[in-house]
């Protein structure tokens, strides 16, 4: 069943073969061809305007009012690229390798080579589209470091990076808009895929506003609808992330990998109660400035500003000496996780450390004052010097930290606390980007390709573009050029009639169920469960009793939700209860995903998998391979292996000590 | 932060469509924490009219995190409530305090019409794009991204002005439902920057054009928009727009 | 707009600056008036001049007909109002410019009847008077007289009070509808709006108080 059509050759010259050797559709001929879009992302945007430039008749669709808010935009830090501007030794191997090392062993050679090789296009293409980078006084581009990676690769603009790229996509998406290559759907949801004799030939999809149903037909249907963090309710995602595309997707016969694969950011602004709705991400780059530790003494009462020296536990710096509080996003999760876990917590909930930049104010002070010739300063002169600087860093960050917390990061440590943030996990696709569906695409965070078990800092935004601008216009023109005979299909076709029909009779029966609890409450127990026993530390034991609990919840919103309003209307409840409806059944995929792999890697960790001193321990014989999922029915699943096969790279154990 | 807890008085524009006549309803909510965020009021509220069998209140959000400008609730007078440089998402409950009336209406612009209740379409900031709100450049096109050098004062102001997250407050906050902050902030952009040069005169042409076709209001510089804007775009964009708008009409050949 | 505004910005320094030649009477109380009337005389025999005041009045109507139909335009872009009103993110009176406008011309009309009329047809209230064998109109004197009463004062006080305000905002917002956006010539620019405002206005209010108050004429 899995292909993953991997070009033969070396390594490096694959993709230069691959475009070599591809076919090609004329231009008469793209203007015959229809492509569905679904998601308007970094991915889906790259992909409409590209793919609209090359003259396919392209239909792009997002759920949000505006193509520009889909949640590519929230991104902060930046995007890798080997462009070696730095002259610090980076090149398209080490990018290449970092990646691969980076995702624990878990990711696919050739993709990951493919995405390195392209990275330089991507900064090339967005600095055209006018997309306003970082620059030093020079006027070129400025770099930075980010995820303990050893170069200067991280292009960026201020905490913006998504905003400005999506921006940048939009724009381009929009151009091709107004040139009538491409049609936009805002405000509709995509149901359901409509296949045509096992192919993807379409989509039925929901007009928010009117609540009607649409069907619309594609030679070709790329998903490009993001990561499914949500099924864990309280994520870094937009409150409208949803696996529904891609889980409409698997429910056709596309191949869910992974799904287990979940990254949880070390830096989050933390739980401050049973109402919160979602947490936010305080970037990476904070913490090559801040240190990070708990109270040495269990149950601390003092505030922070009062607790000696002596008597503070920097954890990281104790654990892991080498890398500090620099070490990988995993590994700094679950350190968090332990010493809260341990009665070491702070705050109100317990459930928090403390993220402070008390030492680095001193440090930049004396730098300051040492510029300024005025190494006699007093202490609050120092201290007042380094705010300063660290304001000119971060100010932004630690606005948005005082405006949700009300504490100002500038006298008091922050606190932090890890939370769910990006989904390594998602529909298989071959080296094509192409699903076990012909005809079928996913792209961007929605696939699960270069990723592994971890993504390091700065690679999403990379991988989101080079799929959409670089790789989906030559792959996707491989497999058109066999579909210039098939003329379009009426949507009168009974496949369009059969899957609407089948749609409107879900909705229905969602709204027919008038229960008594909302769909909010359900999703918030979903995510519990979730949180609790396929969160950051999984067992054997939870997972079981997880995959148990799944199934009652959803026994239960099948009989028990209630979703005021009615369906010809805007309802946002009815939207919701179809997202949730399928976060509930990847839920319980994902459990049995993490259950089926007995080991330790990346973002996934078994209690039951680990060193004695408690670092994740892979099972590389048992274990090198991608878990895809193929739906057979409720609660069932077949698992197929993708052995990964790893001719250039040597897996060795990861150790930060 | 001490936090504390609060009754309030929540009075919301409800309208059930765009055809519908809208008018305001008046909520009690009790037992809101000061360290939640507006929407998780609103959000609070909503659960309880689910239970209670009534219809939830709509409104625009999705990142909450303040940078996809999709939330746009004009709350006690103010685009995006009472706090500067921000919006309704992070917003949070500390702005008020026990016994308060909160007033919450949607946008208002005729460019703008309501959806329901708090909803309104602002698809028009779209075509206004549309109309020249890029620099045209196919992908595979692009030159090495360090070919040309750019004065790092321009690349900054272009940013400055590129953080422009489309939310709409400027129209709602401006007399007149102008939407020349929007507008000049892409053009402002755009115009700074060396990618943006050779498209600058059509661009700001077609997007004015645009724009008045829309029915935004006229510009007349009261610097409402400015003082609301969730990140703070100057009013100077406004001016450089004017600038580029005389100097493409004058210039124009045809 | 802006370009009309700015021309009546130009007419009003010219204006305040022979009107200012009433004050000579301070530094020479035997004056009279001599400089003021000779000054207004020039002003109403050079056909050049009087060519431009009709290039006045019609960037007065321009502006009142600009000013009404961007207000009326305005007017229809939000046709569901506010429960409650924005008001702290601008100033009340670059909100209420065209109120202010209509009671500047309101107060114009007074303001032509009193002076202009008389000079240019009807000759209500002028005597001649005659400076170096040259016959004009007393304008002088037909100001001593207006500017008897108290009311009048009270009036062309707020008429010069309304003009303030449409001033302090006009005169920056029309720099910026012509595209000035440089930062540091806009501090410039509204630096000297608001002291323009305030002179301009100075000087035309100091005009009726010191008839009424005797301290020239």
């Amino acid at each position: 069943m899995l292909d993953a059509k991997i070009p033969s050759g070396p390594l490096e010259t694959k993709w230069t073969e691959y475009k070599g050797h591809c076919k090609l559709v004329n231009p008469a001929n793209k203007r015959k061809l229809e492509v569905i879009v679904v998601g308007t992302g970094l991915a889906g945007a790259s992909a409409a305007a590209t793919l609209g430039e090359l003259g396919y008749k392209v239909k792009a669709f997002c759920f949000q009012d505006s193509p520009r808010r889909a949640h590519s935009i929230a991104a902060q830090g930046g995007i890798n690229a080997a462009k070696n501007y730095q002259n610090d030794g980076d090149s398209i191997f080490r990018l290449f390798y970092d990646t691969i090392k980076g995702g624990d062993y878990r990711a696919r050679e050739a993709n990951v080579h493919r995405l390195a090789e392209v990275s330089g296009n991507i900064i090339d293409q967005c600095v055209a589209q006018g997309v306003p980078f970082a620059r030093e006084y020079g006027g070129l581009l400025s770099n930075r470091s980010f995820g303990g990676t050893q170069v200067q690769r991280t292009f960026y603009a201020a905490g913006q990076t998504g905003q400005q790229l999506l921006i940048g996509a939009y724009q381009a998406l929009e151009r091709q808009v107004a040139l009538g290559n491409v049609k936009m759907y805002s405000r509709h949801e995509m149901l359901e895929v409509v296949k045509i004799d096992g192919k993807a030939r379409g989509i039925i999809a929901r007009d928010l506003v009117k609540g009607t149903l649409e069907r619309h037909f594609g030679h070709a249907v790329l998903l490009c609808t993001g990561g499914y963090g949500n099924v864990f309710y309280l994520s870094t995602n937009a409150m409208g992330s949803n696996v529904t595309a891609a889980w409409k997707a698997h429910k056709q016969g596309a191949a869910f990998a992974n799904p287990c694969f979940t990254q949880i950011h070390p830096t989050c602004i933390p739980v401050s109660g049973d109402h919160q709705s979602k947490l936010t991400l305080m970037s990476e780059s904070l913490r090559n400035d801040g240190r990070i530790w708990v109270p040495k003494k269990k149950g601390e009462t003092r505030k922070a500003t009062e607790i000696p020296e002596e008597e503070r536990d920097y954890y990281l710096e104790r654990r892991y000496p080498a890398f500090g509080n620099l070490v990988p996003r995993d590994v700094a999760s679950r350190a968090a996780k332990e010493r809260c876990d341990e009665g070491y917590g702070v705050g109100t909930s317990k459930q928090a450390v403390y993220l402070d930049f008390a030492d680095a104010i001193v440090r930049y002070g004396k730098i300051e004052a040492g510029k300024e010739g005025k190494p006699d300063l007093g202490m609050d002169e120092i201290i007042a010097l380094g705010k300063e600087v660290v304001k000119e860093k971060y100010g932004n960050l630690f606005d948005m930290y005082e405006k949700i917390t009300g504490e100002n990061p500038y006298e008091v440590p922050m606190r932090i606390y890890p939370a769910v943030h990006y989904t390594m996990g998602g529909l298989w696709v071959d080296y094509e980007l192409q699903t076990t569906v012909p005809g079928l695409y996913a792209l961007g965070e929605a696939n699960f390709s270069d990723h592994g078990a971890n993504r390091l800092g700065a690679s999403a935004l990379m991988q989101g573009l080079a799929d959409g601008y670089f790789v989906i216009p030559y792959t996707l023109g491989n497999n058109l050029a066999e579909e210039i005979y098939s003329k379009a299909v009426e949507t009168s076709h009974p496949a369009f009639e059969a899957a609407e029909k089948e749609v409107a009779a879900r909705i229905e029966k969602l709204m027919s169920i008038k229960g008594k609890q909302s769909v909010e409450s359900f999703h918030k127990r979903l995510g519990k469960i979730m949180w609790d026993k396929c969160g950051m530390a999984r067992n054997k034991e939870g997972l079981q009793q997880a995959i148990r609990e799944i199934q009652e919840l959803k026994k239960e919103f099948w009989s028990d939700v209630r979703i005021p309003g009615s369906i010809d209307e805007m309802n946002p409840e009815l939207d919701k209860a179809n997202r949730v409806a399928d976060f509930l059944e990847l839920g319980e995929l994902m459990c049995q995903d993490a259950y089926n792999r007995n080991e330790s890697c990346g973002g996934h960790f078994r209690e039951d998998f680990q060193t004695p001193d408690g670092e994740a321990l892979r099972d590389d014989a048992n274990y090198m391979y991608v878990a895809a999922w193929e739906y057979k029915g409720e609660h069932e699943w077949t698992l197929h292996k993708e052995p990964l096969v790893y001719e250039v790279v040597k897996p060795t154990q990861r150790s930060y000590k | 932060m001490e936090h504390y807890n609060m009754n309030l008085t929540v009075k919301v524009w409800r309208q059930k469509n765009s055809r519908a006549q809208g008018n305001f309803e008046s909520y009690s909510v009790k037992n809101i924490s000061s360290e939640m965020s507006f929407l998780e009021m609103i959000d609070v509220l909503n659960e309880e009219l689910i239970v209670e069998g009534k219809e939830p209140i709509a409104f625009d959000h999705d990142c909450r995190e303040g940078i996809c400008g999709q939330c746009s609730m004009y709350i006690n007078g103010k685009p995006h409530g009472p706090w500067q440089a921000n919006t309704t998402c992070q917003l949070h409950m500390r702005a008020f305090k026990d016994g308060d009336t909160i007033v919450v209406e949607p946008w208002r612009s005729a460019a703008f019409p309501v959806i329901k209740d708090l909803m309104v379409d602002r698809s028009a900031f779209d075509r206004i794009v549309q109309a020249g709100g890029f620099v045209s450049v196919n992908t595979g096109n692009a030159v090495d991204g360090n070919s040309i050098p750019i004065n790092k004062d321009a690349a900054d102001a272009s940013f400055a002005a590129a953080m422009c997250i489309g939310c709409g407050a400027c129209v709602a906050a401006c007399k007149n439902s102008s939407a020349m902050l929007f507008l000049s902030a892409k053009v402002a952009h755009l115009a700074l920057l060396p990618q943006g040069d050779p498209e600058r005169k059509t661009r700001v042409m077609n997007m004015v054009a645009q724009m008045d076709k829309e029915g935004f209001g006229a510009c007349t510089n009261t610097g409402a928009c400015e003082a609301t804007c969730p990140k703070e775009i100057s009013i100077s964009n406004i001016a450089r727009l004017n600038h580029e708008y005389l100097r493409a009409g004058l210039t124009a050949e045809k | 707009m802006g370009l009309t505004g700015i021309s009546l910005v130009l007419f009003l320094i010219v204006h305040a600056g022979i009107n200012a030649c009433v004050f000579a009477d301070l530094v020479d109380p035997e004056e009279n008036g001599a400089m003021f009337n000779k000054a207004a005389h020039f002003m109403g025999s050079t056909v050049l001049i009087r060519i431009t005041e009709i290039g006045l009045f019609a960037g007065i109507i321009l502006h009142i007909v600009q000013g009404l139909l961007l207000t009326a335009e305005n007017k229809k872009r939000r046709t569901v109002g506010y429960a409650v009103a924005y008001t702290a993110g601008s100033k009340w009176y670059s909100r209420s410019m065209g109120l202010l406008g209509t009671l500047i011309l309101l107060f114009l009309i007074l303001h032509l009847y009193h002076f202009w009329a008389s000079a240019r047809f009807t000759g209500r209230g002028l005597e001649p008077v005659t400076y170096n064998g040259v016959e004009m109109h007393n304008m002088f004197g037909l100001m001593k007289a207006t500017f008897s009463e108290w009311w009048v004062v009270i009036v062309y006080a707020l008429g010069c009070i309304s003009l303030y305000y449409h001033l302090a905002h006009g005169f920056q917002s029309a720099f910026k509808t012509l595209g000035v956006h440089n930062k540091r010539y806009n501090a410039m620019l509204s630096s000297l709006g608001y002291g323009f405002s305030a002179v301009i206005t100075i000087v035309f209010i100091l005009m009726p108080l010191s008839f009424v108050m005797g301290w020239v004429g």
